[in-house]
């Protein structure tokens, strides 16, 4: 690094980092084993990918980095468009496609 | 019922829409992380070791910060820590593979691979272990090669690749497409919509953490309503 970090430093971060990353994903899969995990914990983890996925890109497509946080009506058009053509056609490449049109469509337009 | 390679081969190509993203946007990892200093060797480390988009971005952000490594590695750590609530969910469908197979499953855990891998599995739940497992690696060879070779591509060959628009809602489109068929009944409406309003009433906590709180509350409402339905279905 040229920023007053040395080479031992970011390696230091790099191993740490992958062994901590590989424990946390490593964590449940491999330490609980086959054991069974209580019926109301299985009833809400039924609900992980629906719950974190659109968690984790609700505030990427309200403020978009690539316009400095601004709310930007092509990239909320695009999400909700992706959305509706996913719930509707069940698939995933449709609702891709109709999200990318969407959005270089207005993106163009605007 | 379909083999383990047919598995594999289905698993793959379901991917491959994925790296219409990826490609770029680790080759961009390569260009932001050899701008802050690093060297090809620290590159490739954080694209082969850590193999976890978000966070080697915010550890590159905070080390050209000059922030304590303490810092970086808590704060990327915070990115990281919903692939624990990936892995939990996938014990159920994963029960009885070795303690190898796990290590493998959990080192290639991340977003995509996991979003397909579970969709994969709800659809069709009388799928074998073998085919199961053959799945998740078809998608995270897919996924996880590309983005080694696509980070040491943005290294080494820098600014040749132009800084496109709107490639930064190529991720956004792409997990909101793979999660909208996902929305089969109220409970999973409940749960996507309460987690999307958390999240953004959130968006002002340091990294990571509104996820941490608004993830969890969703899929307890998912709970809580399909128990509702469940029980009003019997009275």
């Amino acid at each position: 690094m040229n920023s007053g970090v040395s080479d031992l430093t970011v390696w230091l971060v790099i191993v740490v980092l992958g062994i901590g990353t590989f424990l946390i994903r490593w964590s449940f899969l491999g330490a609980l084993g086959d054991r069974d995990m209580p019926s109301w914990v299985l009833r809400m983890l039924r609900y992980t990918p629906v719950a974190v996925l659109p968690a984790l890109v609700a505030p990427l497509v309200v403020w978009p980095a690539a316009t400095g946080g601004q709310l930007d009506p092509a990239r909320m058009a695009a999400a909700a468009v992706t959305v509706a053509v996913g719930l509707w056609t069940k698939n995933m490449i449709s609702a891709i496609l109709a999200g990318a049109i969407t959005l270089f469509g207005l993106l163009y337009m605007l | 019922m379909r083999t383990a390679r047919e598995s594999f081969w289905r698993g793959a190509v379901q991917s491959l829409p994925f790296l219409i993203v990826m490609i770029p946007f680790s080759a961009l990892f390569g260009i932001v992380a050899t701008e802050a200093g690093l060297d090809v060797a620290q590159v490739l480390g954080f694209s082969v070791l850590v193999l976890a988009g978000a966070s080697q971005f915010t550890a590159v952000q905070l080390l050209s910060d000059n922030a304590s490594v303490v810092i970086v590695i808590l704060s990327c750590l915070a990115v990281n820590l919903r692939m624990a609530m990936y892995s939990a969910s996938l014990v159920p469908w994963l029960r009885g593979a070795t303690g190898g197979q796990r290590a493998w499953l959990a080192y290639a855990l991340v977003d995509q691979s996991y979003a397909l891998s579970i969709q994969e599995y709800e659809r069709h739940p009388r799928l074998g272990m073998p085919q199961r497992l053959a799945f998740f690696l078809g998608v995270a060879v897919v996924v996880c090669i590309p983005w080694m070779i696509g980070s040491w591509l943005g290294a080494t060959l820098g600014r040749a690749i132009p800084d496109d628009i709107a490639l930064d809602f190529a991720m956004p489109i792409t997990f909101l497409a793979m999660i909208a068929p996902m929305l089969r009944t109220p409970a999973h409406l409940a749960a996507c919509f309460v987690a999307v309003a958390g999240s953004l009433l959130l968006a002002g906590l340091p990294s990571g953490l509104g996820l941490l709180i608004a993830a969890p509350v969703g899929m307890a409402v998912g709970a809580i309503v399909e128990t509702r339905t469940a029980r009003r279905a019997q009275a």
